[in-house]
């Protein structure tokens, strides 16, 4: 039976990580690759950086830097971040990543999704989405909008119908990330995760807000969701991932237990 | 030396990467010579089978594997190399290898619930005793990403399933080739445990018959 999949996200900024995440041990400060490392050797089912701040003028330093991590971990992960094109995307497979991720950028210009999906196959395109809470309108028939540029742009796009064009353009999976519940360590966007799940046949892995591990057990259980992604609640040093499987596995979801 | 054929099918460096992690030396390679003499060869692939096929036909790799077949050279085929060294896949109906009887089909759910491409980490159970599979137990996971799966026609080609809405086979092997639905270089500890039992393997099947499961 598939296991429900533990993704550990890390924000990179020119190769290094970036401030914002706070770490135990002095000596992986700066150095994301022996962070995935570590994160590989705990049990983590797959990784995702974000390169945020990604420019044409830091590409070449992305690309060394998942050089590195490829040749450090043996476990899928993905790329996100500036990615605007195929040749983006092909440099990035090249260079060891499984998988990208596409988010502002699609929602500007949707044929993206099908290049890079026509490109490099759907199971190595994830379409990213931000989404806020908002009031239902006609458009906006789910209550829920999509949102770019880090949350800060209204799109009028309705995250529901968005997920669906994702898909059928070619998507071989789903972020849904609640810019709601993003940082609050409340949990997942549970009414959202389900929605999405619910409506789209492509894995949907819930982002935002994982706070405790109950959070996680809501997202497969409640959310419908595939996978769940993780930041601070690891990077913190508060769970590890072994003890956020463990617990999972005692509340009956299945996950991978052995690594 | 093992040769990577690389006949563009997507990330084979990961192939690679995991080849030198565990100590063994590998060349990512197109020369018909090269792989036609070289100590093992591992086929690997993502992707989709007719335009695998179409490389593998228009580059002459798809003959050389063939001839390399027939040589008694061991072969590990991953991912779409496990799907096209069948006769047929349903995939855009191509004609592919033929080196093992069968066609590769996708996936047929009535469980809507249950997603396709199957993406993730699954446990895999082993059917038949085989050098490449010896030591995985109940418990070990590895990762897939596939909408299609390796059908062969004959159960005594059928090495492993592993179970997505029901069982499919996920491990097929005949002779001196071997092959994987999944991704031993994206699998972790196993799956580098699995490299290294194919770079020591010395291409007999060793079937034994009523030795099912472990």
């Amino acid at each position: 039976m598939l296991s429900k999949r533990l993704i550990v996200c890390l924000d990179v900024r020119e190769g290094k990580l970036a401030k914002s995440i706070k770490f135990v041990d002095t000596k992986d400060i700066g150095d994301p690759v022996a962070k995935a490392r570590q994160y590989y050797e705990d049990g983590a089912d797959e990784l995702v950086f974000y390169d945020i701040n990604a420019s044409r003028a830091n590409r070449d330093i992305t690309l060394k830097f998942v050089e590195a991590v490829a040749a450090q971990i043996f476990i899928p992960f993905s790329v996100g971040g500036g990615i605007r094109s195929i040749e983006d995307a092909s440099k990035l497979r090249l260079a060891g990543a499984e998988k990208v991720n596409v988010n502002s950028a699609a929602v500007k210009r949707k044929e993206l999704i099908s290049e890079i999906s026509g490109a490099i196959g759907a199971q190595s395109t994830i379409l990213s989405m931000d989404v806020k809470k908002t009031t239902r309108t006609k458009e906006i028939p789910s209550g829920y909008e999509i949102v770019i540029n880090d949350g800060t742009v209204m799109t009028g796009l309705d995250a529901i119908e968005w997920a669906k064009t994702g898909e059928k353009l070619g998507a071989g999976e789903l972020v849904v990330n609640s810019i709601d519940a993003d940082g609050t360590k409340d949990g997942y966007e549970l009414t959202l995760t389900r929605m999405i799940a619910d409506s789209v046949g492509i894995p949907v892995i819930a982002s935002g807000g994982a706070g405790k591990p109950e959070h996680l057990y809501e997202a497969f259980a409640t959310g419908h969701a595939d996978a769940a992604l993780v930041a601070s609640i690891v990077h913190y040093g508060e769970y590890t991932c072994r003890q956020l499987k463990d617990y999972l596995h005692s509340r009956g979801i299945k996950v991978r237990t052995r690594f | 030396m093992l040769a990577i054929i690389d006949y563009g099918a997507g990330n084979i460096g990961s192939v690679q990467r995991a080849c030198a992690e565990t100590g063994i030396q590998s060349v990512i390679t197109a020369n018909i010579d090269a792989i036609k003499s070289a100590d093992r060869i591992i086929f690997p692939g993502v992707g989709a089978a007719p335009s695998a096929m179409e490389n593998l036909n228009r580059t002459g790799l798809g003959v050389a594997l063939k001839q390399a077949f027939a040589a008694g050279i061991p072969i590990l085929g991953i991912c779409i190399g496990a799907q096209v060294v069948l006769d047929r896949s349903e995939e855009g109906n191509t004609i592919c290898l033929g080196l093992i009887p069968g066609t590769t089909v996708r996936f047929k759910m009535q469980d809507k619930s249950l997603k396709i491409p199957h993406i993730g980490w699954n446990n895999v159970q082993v059917m038949q005793s085989h050098p490449v599979l010896e030591g995985i137990g109940k418990e070990d996971e590895f990762y897939f990403v596939h909408s299609y799966y390796p059908q062969p026609a004959k159960k005594e080609n059928v090495y492993a399933v592993s179970d997505y809405g029901g069982d499919f086979c996920c491990a097929v092997g005949y002779k001196n080739l071997f092959a994987v639905q999944f991704h031993p270089e994206k699998s972790g500890r196993f799956g580098l445990q699995m490299l290294q039992r194919f770079a020591k393997w010395n291409g007999k099947a060793q079937s034994i018959s009523g030795n099912r499961g472990k």
